[in-house]
């Protein structure tokens, strides 16, 4: 077992065995162990998925791909359950695994005290396993598995607190929105295997020019489907602002950093069927594009420290989608990963902030905390400059060449996704300015902001410094890192060459709108009450929940109740009832011939025997 | 002389006649057994009479299974009988309809 796989498969299992020992002895560690115990688990996940990135360097060309196989799985289908480390799958792990470490570890101090402290490590973990077959396996069917377990860990700590009844509505709101997406997964699935007759990755790519335009381009908006449930695009966003009911730390991890970009992820992973899909590219430009403008509009008139960020990050989902439907696949995987630094430091700063003010979430009622929490205000602006995409933070570069290829796509797409930049730039001044700036405002509810503990403020430090450094990955003119790395997992697009005057052009319009938004937030620093600027159509998130919850209460309901008392009461319950009562009434009948009279049965007999004789005789006879 | 096999036959036929008439028309049970028996040695009587006329022995050999089956057959039924009695004297047969569907 070379370096390649002994490293994959420890970063898989080691999350898996740091769940399987919480689940068994995790109440008995209880606090800090059973957090350390996770943390450690997930460093050695880390540890173990740079080993195999160094391996991977060894190997060179098209060549740098290794399938390492666990076991036969179903193998009439010829799916066996093995992991492709790849340089995309495992830059995703190196990712996963090295925010998802510092995050556990930030956990610690978080939760101090929580009832369910051993419960959350043990969810983590297992949602650190999912996460990690899912940008591990080799075919769609164990991504799928990955892809659920994600799912039920989403669900578990999104409830983590389930007393508190938005908690659990916000968790059973995740998990049927997204299996509208994972129904879609599923029939692309279905439809590969169906045309292909495998599920493995490298077959299916490998018979792409074989297959009819129009089945990929049906897989491929199936997919579609499926990655919108589960990166909260628009139709199917409407859960992740709702999952902020979850501790802080899971916002961070599963909807900012990891989870979300599961969506994305598909869609790279699947990049040779998108160069066959024609328009379905098309398609996800337009809902990417869309979906960063929808939700930057409604960031801008959100109170809420946490849901501001939630709608941001559907908004950089928004652009990693129009990234992808560009042909852009590095970009979207270059935001990805600095989105998963920055967005992770701006929710751990917030959850930083929460802990400071005694669980106030209210950014109307702060203000001011940029002194009392050094270390928290200094990273969580670091943390702003990258997301506002301001030279030379991470969120500049990874913006910069999402727009860059949507501008090549189309002009309209680029022009939404700068409107959306800006607006990005504004309403994180505006929380910014809310938060750390201008006149305390909690000062008469007696409240003593101090500093998070040192488990809480080191992975903030980490987090800042990938922030501030993330885009030296890949820089538009030098070295290309990432292009390079990724370049052989990836299917090639086409792109116009960048050229310096080009760069500086688009680049230039960029920035100069992100100080324009930085600017235009300024007002917040005086005023803190501003309600034409929150108008409650945007406040309502253009009332598409509300436009849900009509449809399904209303017609929706109506058509189940209609079914329920029409279909299954009348039809289906009649058919049953009907076989039982027709039976029942011939028994009732039949009854009456059991008289309980010997004579009546001995009648019987010879009647039957006489019956019998002259069968025989008349049979002899004839 | 020796009575041809018709004979035989013949009062065969006429004892499960009223063997079997008996059966479907008393109502005290012990002599509807008893009828029972009449009609299980007219068949014994018309198989040994085969048997003596085709020349062939399986007939008699088939008579020992009914006499002991109907052996068998007494014991148990006037086993129910006699527990049928102690509980309720002079029952009839048309008193035991329990088993009314």
């Amino acid at each position: 077992m070379n370096l390649v796989e002994f490293g994959a498969t420890a970063a898989l299992l080691l999350p898996l065995l740091g769940f399987i020992a919480l689940v068994a002895g995790g109440r008995k560690l209880g606090e800090p162990w059973a957090g350390v115990l996770a943390t450690l688990a997930v460093a050695g996940a880390f540890v173990g998925a740079l080993s195999a990135f160094i391996g991977l360097l060894d190997i060179h060309g098209h060549g740098r791909a290794v399938t390492v196989t666990l076991f036969e799985w179903i193998p009439s289908i010829g799916v066996n359950t093995a992991l492709l480390v790849d340089p995309l799958s495992i830059t995703m792990a190196l990712f996963v695994t090295g925010v998802g470490g510092l995050i556990h570890l930030y956990s610690i101090g978080y939760m101090h005290g929580d009832q369910g402290f051993a419960r959350f490590f043990t969810y983590l973990n297992l949602f650190t396993f999912s996460m990690l077959l899912l940008v591990l396996a080799d075919n769609y069917l164990l991504m799928f598995v990955g892809w659920e377990g994600v799912g039920v860990c989403s669900y578990l700590l999104i409830s983590f607190w389930f007393e508190r009844s938005t908690a659990a509505v916000a968790g059973k709101k995740a998990f049927v929105t997204n299996r509208i997406g994972d129904a879609g997964l599923l029939l692309a699935m279905f439809l590969l295997f169906g045309t292909v007759g495998a599920l493995d990755y490298h077959s299916v790519f490998a018979d792409v020019d074989g297959i009819a335009g129009v089945t990929v381009t049906a897989a491929v908006l199936l997919l579609l489907v499926g990655a919108c449930g589960k990166s909260a695009q628009l139709p199917l966003h409407v859960w992740l602002p709702d999952a902020m009911e979850g501790p802080t730390p899971v916002s961070a991890l599963i909807h900012a950093a990891t989870m979300v970009t599961a969506g994305v992820y598909l869609m790279v992973r699947s990049s040779p069927l998108l160069e066959h899909a024609g328009d379905a590219t098309t398609v996800i430009a337009i809902i990417g594009a869309a979906t960063a403008l929808f939700a930057a509009t409604v960031a801008c008139a959100q109170s809420d420290i946490k849901r501001v960020l939630a709608w941001s990050t559907i908004s950089q989902l928004g652009f990693m989608f129009l990234a992808v439907g560009s042909g852009a696949y590095i970009a979207a995987v270059f935001h990805m990963v600095t989105h998963a630094f920055f967005k992770a430091l701006l929710f751990l700063g917030s959850g930083s902030v929460i802990h400071a003010m005694d669980d106030e979430q209210d950014m109307k009622a702060m203000g001011g905390l940029r002194a009392l929490l050094p270390i928290t205000s200094a990273t969580f602006i670091i943390g702003w400059l990258a997301i506002a995409g301001i030279p030379p933070f991470a969120g500049f570069w990874s913006k910069d060449e999402v727009l860059t290829a949507a501008y090549d796509k189309s002009v309209i797409l680029w022009a939404v996704g700068l409107l959306a930049a800006f607006l990005t730039a504004y309403y994180m001044s505006r929380q910014v300015f809310l938060v750390f700036f201008g006149k305390a405002r909690w000062e008469e509810s007696g409240k003593h902001p101090h500093e998070s503990p040192r488990t809480m403020v080191l992975p903030l430090v980490v987090l800042a410094g990938a922030s501030v450094l993330g885009g030296a990955l890949n820089l538009p003119f030098g070295p290309h890192l990432l292009t390079t790395w990724l370049e052989p997992a990836i299917a090639q697009h086409h792109h116009e060459e960048l050229t310096v005057s080009r760069f500086l052009m688009l680049a230039g319009i960029t920035t100069v709108l992100s100080l324009t938004g930085i600017a235009l937030a300024r007002g917040w620093l005086k005023r803190p009450e501003r309600s034409e600027l929150e108008p409650p159509l945007l406040r309502r998130a253009w009332g598409i929940d509300d436009a849900y919850a009509a449809v399904v209460g209303g017609p929706g309901r109506a058509t189940a109740n209609a079914l329920a008392q029409g279909v299954d009461a009348g039809l289906v319950d009649g058919a049953t009832m009907g076989v039982g009562g027709l039976v029942r009434a011939g028994g009732q009948r039949l009854r009456a011939i059991q008289t309980g009279y010997v004579r009546n049965y001995a009648m019987g007999i010879a009647f039957g025997v006489v019956m019998l004789l002259g069968w025989v005789v008349s049979r002899a006879g004839g | 002389m020796s009575l041809g096999g018709e004979w035989y036959l013949t009062l065969a036929a006429a004892l499960f006649t009223i063997g079997s008439v008996g059966l479907l028309i008393r109502r005290n049970v012990l002599v509807m057994f008893m009828c029972v028996e009449l009609m299980l040695n007219a068949v014994n009587l018309s198989f040994v009479t085969f048997a003596r006329m085709l020349g062939d022995i399986g007939g008699q050999a088939v008579v020992f299974f009914v006499l002991v089956v109907a052996a068998a057959e007494v014991v148990v039924g006037l086993g129910i009988i006699v527990a049928v009695t102690r509980r309720r004297s002079g029952a009839t047969a048309d008193d035991l309809n329990l088993l009314r569907g």
